[in-house]
């Protein structure tokens, strides 16, 4: 198929961005959205060694930059905004897994990367979402330390407890719930861990202070306040639902009785 | 100085070297532990549940990852799941078990004491997981579950679906996170590691390159563990993450750490087929999915044909028409058979003309008979994931038509050489994960990276470095300003310069798919004499090609994801001539490494006992020059060594 492209171009946080149109031909449909932004990429690099391409105005800042890694769907890496989509057009998908044969020949595709004050730019399609780790560090773990735990079995877990709490634990931390969302929250992202480990015979112990701590750590960090528009829910690729922010709000409560 | 090779092994029985090893270790006390720096390269889960642990003792640790979140390494992709030799399932599992059948899995080419070692606290990493909040499948009554993997005859698999590899990783993550909070651990994203610096023979810093802002940046400590992962990459198509890479483990090769069994690369049965020369890696199907697929192609030519031409579907192929070939040939362990006996056969297979796609190189993976028998409802339950998967990639429903698949590469056996310590031959540099060489000899079974990754980082490491750091401890802050720092920092920068300078005429992924096809064409599944040449001479001439016609794009002072693949591309080009040349120099076939010219009548490996049990242990001797062969002798003293055999 050929394709147009419209992608977000960006060349640091500092500088502003502007969109660069671009033409891709002979993609395969069987081709993943990334192989074709690797094919565009080669193609740009190939202009670029031109002297005289560049010389008439051909593209000249280079590849387009993007993050991804594993390509199977579960580093969370890849994050790309796609015809105003969190990771496009196919539903419970990350970027990496969506393929061309969901495109027309033809088509016109606009690419765009997160777009949310939690997330800057760092380059093209590039964003820093370090938040989360901070947000992590605040409170998304049980304290125990290597060595001197009990045996596996000593606590059994009824299996659809293990099985809603791994619902929980799908989350990748790929941020698409947070650019989907029109007030810029996190609450889905926090909520999946804090629901997924509440859960957990383990993990209730620290449940409250732990909600506590995450959700202050979100909004110290400028993430938006949840109006419960679901937004987020529809977007994530690993199905991730809006029970966890119910779970989350109970624990939630529970420390704010506790005080 | 083949002193070096010291392999520090524990004298006594078998069982008790460790536990008497230990005892034997000197420690570090808590107020001291806090004045020595500790570098770990690499957040996957060797490395994020070494720097938990050191960090949980008091240890200042700092931690190094490419990506944007330590949770982003690649062990975050492994599906299957991680072996322990709990006997929960009271299949007469054992430690003694899980050890005997990781030797033999591993083709006689692991040492017996670091191997028993790994069984030993193989259950540990269990019980640690669980009280992380890890959410392990369970059964009914609460108690956890287990599933089968290749080449063992127990059933002895943790899994959280098919998202083990997440879900530990995610532990271990938050086990890190847990430190950073605490001030002991800080964490380095989106820093690449370049350079290893030596300061009197010993480890005492990297040079890493932040890749936001393309700054060379200075890190110095007293001592450094690479966790840094394998080097599977360097044939470009590949399971592996894309930016999983070698160089880190080459720069310490480079200065001075041996490197081992380079040519033991794994060839996992089970992945998807090449579509295209659009591709960019290879998606694993689990080997989990082993334990109710079966495998298959037609027999007779005429249904190939057929099949080619798609003018029949694969279950239109009469039952005793297809040849379960691996059920035919390993009736004891069937389609459980280890990996590189799997993707060997599988290739047999293909190369008689049986594959049943368009190119030739596919096999099926069928669910049907399972789905008879358990109902379609139970196989989502355990595989839906990976049938999700298999279905988006493919636009085939695999609960209807049976999977195809084909070999691929997954996983480097061969690594950084260490001792029972896992400390290099570099004194204060240390290798764990996937980086190191240890554990799996000539072929790895499913579900042991994951466990050997976390033994290494929780239940080992933390015990072993502590001994050499004792003897750190009225040794200064490394000092960043000395002159070897300075040194290592302008090679680097003198390397980045170069690249960008070269201003050829091919993309860095041009030149690298071209060594992913020399690699897999000559150094893949099957060698031989002639071909191993061939690919030394071919390597050689694409690595000039590559200094004098690269096209690196974009600034080297920028968040540039074209200079970080080139740096990483050049030491692949090194990486693969170590790989042919160790290939060449082991005459026998054993685990993954299979030469041609050593097979039994039935076209089994034919290992030589007698003049290659030993881990190859290359020294690097200078550019241009060819590196030196150590060899570490293997001793068995508790095992039979035996041919492998898993047809009865
Ligand atoms: C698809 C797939 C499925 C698998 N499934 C299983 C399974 O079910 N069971 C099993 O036991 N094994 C499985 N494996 C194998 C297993 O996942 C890996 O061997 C293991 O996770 C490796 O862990 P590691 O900690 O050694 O390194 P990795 O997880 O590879 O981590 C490497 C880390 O090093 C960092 N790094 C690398 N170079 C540098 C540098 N120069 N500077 C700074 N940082 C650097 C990376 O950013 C990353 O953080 C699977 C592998 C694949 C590919
Ligand atoms: S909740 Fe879903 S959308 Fe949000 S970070 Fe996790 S996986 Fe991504
Ligand atoms: S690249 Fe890992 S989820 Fe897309």
């Amino acid at each position: 198929m050929d394709l147009t492209l419209k992608v977000w171009r960006q060349k640091n946080a500092k500088t502003k961005g502007h969109f660069e149109t671009y033409k891709v031909k002979n993609i395969s449909p069987d081709s993943s959205f990334l192989e074709m932004l690797d094919i565009l990429n080669e193609q740009l690099i190939h202009e670029g060694m031109d002297p005289v391409a560049v010389e008439k105005g051909c593209q000249s800042s280079g590849p387009v930059s993007f993050d991804h890694d594993c390509r199977e769907g579960i580093c969370g890496a890849c994050s790309l905004y796609i015809n105003g989509r969190a990771h496009g057009p196919d539903d419970e998908v990350t970027t990496c897994q969506l393929h061309m044969r969901k495109f027309k020949d033809g088509d016109t595709i606009t690419i765009e990367p997160w777009r949310s004050s939690g997330f800057p730019v760092i380059k093209d399609l590039v964003v820093d979402r370090q938040a989360f780790d901070k947000i992590l560090q605040a409170g998304g773990f049980i304290s125990v330390n290597t060595g001197g735990v009990p045996d596996g079995n000593v606590i059994p877990i009824s299996h659809e407890i293990a099985e809603e709490s791994m619902d929980g634990a799908a989350c990748i931390g790929c941020g698409a719930c947070v650019a989907t969302c029109k007030n810029g929250s996190a609450m889905l992202f926090v909520a999946a861990r804090v629901s997924s480990l509440a859960l957990l015979p383990q993990g209730k112990v620290e449940a409250a202070k732990r909600a506590k701590a995450m959700v202050a750590k979100m909004d110290e960090l400028g993430f938006g306040a949840c109006t419960n528009t679901r937004a987020c829910e529809m977007e994530c690729p690993k199905h991730v639902t809006v029970s966890h922010i119910a779970r989350l709000n109970r624990e939630f409560i529970s420390a704010k009785f506790k005080e | 100085m083949a002193e070096k090779l010291i392999s520090k092994i524990p004298e006594g029985p078998l069982s008790e070297k460790w536990t008497k090893h230990k005892s034997q270790l000197r420690v570090v006390n808590p107020g001291n532990k806090r004045k020595l720096e500790i570098i770990v390269i690499g957040t996957g889960l060797g490395g994020a549940s070494a720097a938990a642990s050191l960090g949980e003792l008091g240890y200042n640790v700092k931690i190094f990852c490419i990506s944007d979140s330590p949770r982003r390494a690649h062990s975050i992709a492994a599906q299957g799941g991680i072996n322990a030799a709990k006997n929960y399932q009271n299949d007469n599992d054992s430690v003694y078990r899980l050890f005997y059948e990781t030797i033999k899995g591993g083709d006689y080419r692991s040492r017996e004491a670091n191997v028993y070692r790994l069984a030993e606290v193989s259950g540990n990493i269990i019980d640690q997981c669980v009280a992380q909040g890890v959410p392990f499948a369970r059964e009914y009554g609460g108690l956890l579950s287990n599933r089968s993997f290749g080449g063992a005859q127990v059933s002895r698999t943790f899994y959280a679906r098919g998202q083990t590899g997440q879900q530990l990783l995610l532990g271990a993550y938050a086990a890190l996170n847990r430190q950073i909070a605490a001030g002991t651990v800080k964490s380095y994203p989106r820093h690449e590691m370049l350079d290893l610096v030596m300061i009197n023979g010993e480890a005492k810093g990297i040079i890493a390159r932040n890749l936001v802002t393309g700054e060379i940046e200075r890190f110095g400590a007293h001592a450094v563990v690479i966790a840094s992962g394998g080097y599977g990459n360097t044939y470009f198509l590949s399971t592996n993450a894309m930016n999983s890479n070698g160089s880190a483990a080459w720069q310490c090769y480079k200065k001075g750490a041996y490197f081992a069994n380079p040519c033991f690369a794994q060839i996992h049965p089970t992945c998807i087929p090449v579509h295209g020369d659009q591709q960019s890696k290879l998606t694993l199907m689990s080997e989990s999915l082993r334990n109710d697929g079966r495998i298959w192609v037609p027999k007779k030519k005429e249904d190939v044909e057929k099949l080619r031409k798609k003018q029949i579907k694969p279950s239109d192929i009469a039952e005793e028409d297809r040849d379960y070939y691996l059920e035919r040939r390993y009736p004891a362990f069937g389609n459980l058979v280890p990996r590189d006996v799997a993707s060997r056969a599988a290739k047999e297979r293909c190369d008689a003309g049986f594959g049943v796609n368009e190119t030739g190189l596919a096999v099926f993976l069928d669910f049907s008979t399972a789905i008879k028998r358990l109902g379609e409802d139970k196989i989502r339950e355990r595989y839906g994931n990976l049938f999700q998967m298999y279905e988006k990639i493919t636009a085939t429903n695999p609960y209807k038509e049976p999977m195809m698949i084909y070999p691929a590469i997954h996983y480097t056996m061969g690594g950084i050489w260490v001792d029972y310590n896992l400390q290099t031959t570099i004194p204060g540099l240390y290798a764990i994960g996937e980086a190191n060489f240890s554990d799996h000899g000539g072929n790895r079974l499913g579900a042991s990276a994951l466990m050997q990754g976390l033994a290494d980082g929780y239940f080992i490491l933390p015990y072993t470095i502590g001994d050499y750091l004792a003897g750190q401890i009225l040794k200064p802050k490394t000092d960043t300003n000395a002159p070897e720092f300075e040194e290592a920092e302008k090679a680097v920068r003198a390397k980045i310069d170069k690249l960008m300078s070269i201003k050829g005429k091919h993309t860095v992924d041009e030149i690298h798919k071209r060594l992913g096809h020399i690699m897999w064409e000559y150094v893949g599944m099957a060698r031989n004499e002639a071909g191993l040449k061939k690919a030394i001479g071919l390597i050689q001439d694409l690595r000039k090609e590559f200094w004098s016609d690269v096209y690196v794009a974009g600034e080297k002072d920028n968040f540039n994801q074209e200079l970080e693949k080139a740096l990483r591309l050049a030491d692949f080009l090194e990486i693969g001539e170590l790989m042919a040349r160790d290939a060449l120099h082991r005459q026998e076939s054993c685990g993954g490494h299979f030469r041609e010219e050593m097979q039994t009548e039935d076209g089994e490996t034919k290992r030589d006992d007698e003049h290659f049990m030993y881990v190859a242990a290359w020294e690097y001797k200078g550019e241009g020059k060819e590196p030196e062969l150590h060899k570490e002798p293997l001793v068995y003293e508790n095992i039979k060594i035996a041919t492998r055999n898993y047809k009865d």
